[in-house]
């Protein structure tokens, strides 16, 4: 520093600026502002202005003709637009919430964990991955073949513990003496002891036939029990329904059931490798013969996570993983600038650890938590990338959501610009809200 | 009295033998395993895309990806090596980092001018203007798709990356002089006021002060800008421009069939966001803290 300032202590600031000094400072400002406000007005003022005007003109020129208000009362009429509406309004209700729990919940755990650098940066990964790559990655976990996608796969092993596939997925009646009920099939006629059940099915593909089914035999019939077939009613050039046929193989290993003429399972058997079975010392009385249901369970399919019905919770669970993460990174920087004395005050004064969560933690962290909050609220009302990418087209429609829909009414299909910048503004007019919290904190800055 | 008591108990169990610190360990291990649990299952879609990407297309469908750990020998990185002779795919990655690296430049550059120009200089309706430009944070980029489609096509430049970047770099600055202005006004006003007295020029504090000083919330703009057009999707879309995600989304109608281009390009895609990431995460956590508004 030169020597001739070290007498001006406090710059001089009394002495007024001559207006000619003042003029060139004044234009050194308008000089540096001048690049952002031209890109300013012309990407974001212009626009919206034009847009606004533009949504009460029809569907395309430069302005189209004047048609009021109908853009905006198709937004609540048109199916596809409603759709779009009430899905955002799902999003907007589920994510943001669950976000910021999720968010929360992480930054509270993490606090006393050693490792949490390792945990944390698992969690934040999906932020620096683009939502569109997010889509892409999902609809590889939720393929609904279970041999292809990885949720499935493990939706699978959960249900086939629970509930297996039946031998007989695929099996039908070969003739209408066989009922279907409750799943399970039943033989029409009753049975009285030292009757037969002949039970035919077919649909059975052959490499689908239990191993080790031999030519069925047609039982003779047993005092005092009630014997009887399952087997293959089909045999190759067809055969006759409900005769037990020479190549006819019967099928081994099917649970059936005898039934009382309550409808109560007294006896259940299995069949032989032909197909035989016999229910023993049955006494006097009617019976139903049948198969259970379970032999005809099918196997798990999948669910149709891409699908019509699951396709908008299939999403926000995507989203919810991108942005978990920066919940719980802006929420866990909230945390370590909470002041340690008074949590430790709250736990010398015997308060539980649920109890100065509830009632310490979360109360002077409610700030952070509104400003996720509202963050996620913003976030989710665009939500667009991910939509396009996870949604398979077929199901586009369902999925949509209103930044989707703008787009597509604007720029798929025909063009409809003054339906799109209608969307647009209702857009716009959801997040106004946001604007005004964000001046009002700014002011109080000043 | 009471209370000093059990402080002492608590400062004397803090630092005590091995054995209570196993204890602590031990009751806290539940805990981490729940943690590390989640912790997986959120690396798991990312390692499934890995995993899926160096897959031929038939085990693809076929298997399930995470067969692979029994059949190891079913990688292949020939995914890759087609995907980098395509001219395509090189065409798009090539106007994706011209796209994020341009808009970037001129975020940074602009953005700062105009931080700096809220920060320090004087001139009439400065608050006023500069509350204008925190109101436009919100205005969403949907609201210029369609003026901005139609003035290009007029102009002529519909389609050319040019008009993608300057798109980016116009939506990006509300924000980035959010953040510039009030990183700015924090460094100290001694040195402002001191290198005026010595006759500096508004240009030389900026270069020579402001820039310097301000690198960490100008460092924290520019890795948000780049990893916010790195990965844009819906604006090249519509402006006609192919940048990688674009690229990838013409494939998506035959996901299955293309899944042996669609992965890795994913995959490619997403790799150059991660290197930002880990290299800067510092920065970004700043960005996000500073700006979690946007």
């Amino acid at each position: 520093m030169s020597g001739a300032n070290i007498t001006a202590e406090p710059p001089a600031r009394g002495a007024p600026p001559s207006p000619h000094a003042e003029r060139g400072r004044y234009l050194t400002g308008i000089v540096f502002l001048l690049p952002a406000l031209v890109l300013l007005a012309v990407w974001l003022f212009y626009p919206t202005v034009y847009t606004v005007i533009r949504s009460f003109f029809g569907h395309s020129g430069y302005l189209g003709a004047w048609v009021g208000i109908d853009n905006y009362r198709n937004l609540f009429t048109t199916s596809t637009l409603v759709t779009a509406i009430k899905n955002s309004a799902i999003w907007v209700g589920v994510v943001p919430a669950l976000v910021t729990a999720l968010g929360l919940i992480f930054a509270v755990l993490t606090e006393r964990v050693r490792w949490v650098v390792a945990f944390k940066t698992a969690v934040f990964l999906p932020m620096a991955i683009s939502a569109f790559a997010t889509g892409v990655t999902w609809r590889i976990m939720y393929q609904q073949d279970p041999s292809q996608g990885a949720i499935n796969a493990l939706s699978r092993s959960v249900s086939d513990a629970f509930s297996p596939a039946g031998v007989l997925p695929s099996a039908l009646p070969s003739t209408t003496a066989l009922q279907t009920r409750a799943g399970g099939l039943v033989l029409k006629t009753p049975l009285h002891p030292g009757g037969v059940a002949l039970l035919g099915l077919t649909g059975i593909a052959p490499q689908a036939m239990p191993s080790g089914a031999k030519q069925a035999v047609k039982p003779a019939g047993k005092p005092g029990a009630i014997e009887g077939a399952v087997w293959r009613d089909f045999k190759p050039g067809g055969g006759k329904p409900g005769v037990l046929e020479q190549g006819e193989q019967g099928i081994p290993g099917v649970t059936v059931e005898l039934k009382n003429a309550a409808g109560k399972v007294v006896q259940t058997t299995k069949t032989d490798a032909a197909g035989d079975f016999e229910f023993t010392s049955v006494p006097a009385g009617s019976y139903n013969a049948g198969i259970g249901a379970r032999t005809f369970a099918k196997p798990f399919g999948g669910y149709s996570w891409l699908g019509p019905k699951l396709i908008t919770p299939s999403l926000i669970i995507a989203y919810i993983w991108i942005w978990a993460g920066f919940a719980m990174v802006v929420i866990a920087a909230g945390l370590s600038a909470m002041p340690r004395e008074v949590l430790e005050a709250a736990r010398t004064d015997g308060a539980t650890e649920w109890q100065v969560f509830r009632r310490v933690t979360v109360p002077l962290l409610a700030p952070v938590l509104s400003v996720v909050f509202i963050t996620m609220v913003i976030n989710v009302l665009k939500v667009f990338d991910i939509v396009i990418a996870l949604a398979p087209d077929s199901v586009q429609a369902n999925a949509n959501v209103i930044a989707l829909a703008m787009w597509r009414t604007a720029f798929s299909g025909q063009p409809n610009f003054g339906g799109g910048s209608a969307i647009a503004v209702f857009l716009f007019v959801l997040v106004i809200p946001v604007l005004a919290l964000n001046i009002r904190r700014f002011r109080r800055e000043i | 009295m009471a209370a000093a008591a059990t402080e002492t108990a608590q400062f004397s169990g803090q630092r005590d033998t091995t054995a209570a610190r196993i204890l602590r360990a031990l009751a806290k291990t539940p805990l981490q395993i729940l943690l590390a649990a989640i912790g997986l299952l959120w690396l798991v879609p990312t390692i499934g895309l890995f995993i899926t990407s160096i897959l031929p297309q038939s085990s693809v469908t076929s298997l399930g990806w995470w067969k692979i750990f029994a059949h190891p020998s079913l990688a292949t990185f020939s995914n890759y090596s087609h995907l980098f002779h395509n001219a395509g795919l090189t065409g798009a990655l090539k106007t994706t980092a011209y796209i994020s690296v341009g808009n970037t430049l001129i975020v940074v550059i602009v953005g700062a001018l105009a931080g700096y120009a809220f920060a320090w200089l004087e001139f009439p309706g400065r608050d006023w203007l500069f509350i204008g430009v925190v109101g436009l944070l919100v205005v969403p980029l949907q609201m210029a798709l369609i003026p901005m489609f139609r003035l290009y096509n007029t102009l002529g430049i519909g389609g050319t990356t040019l008009s993608v970047v300057l798109f980016h770099a116009a939506f990006g600055l509300p924000f980035a002089i959010f953040l510039l202005r009030n990183f700015f006004v924090g460094i100290p006003k001694d040195i402002l006021e001191s290198a005026r007295i010595d006759g500096a020029n508004e240009l030389w504090i900026f270069l020579r002060l402001i820039l310097p000083l301000g690198l960490p919330a100008i460092a924290s703009v520019a890795i948000f800008q780049f990893l916010w057009t790195w990965n844009d999707l819906i604006v090249s879309l519509t402006f006609s421009v192919t940048p990688i995600t674009v690229w990838i989304f013409d494939q998506l109608r035959q996901f299955s069939s293309s899944i042996d281009v669609i992965a890795p390009a994913s995959f490619i895609s997403l790799i150059v966001p991660l290197a930002v990431f880990f290299a800067f995460q510092r920065y970004f956590v700043q960005g996000l803290l500073a700006g979690s508004v946007k």
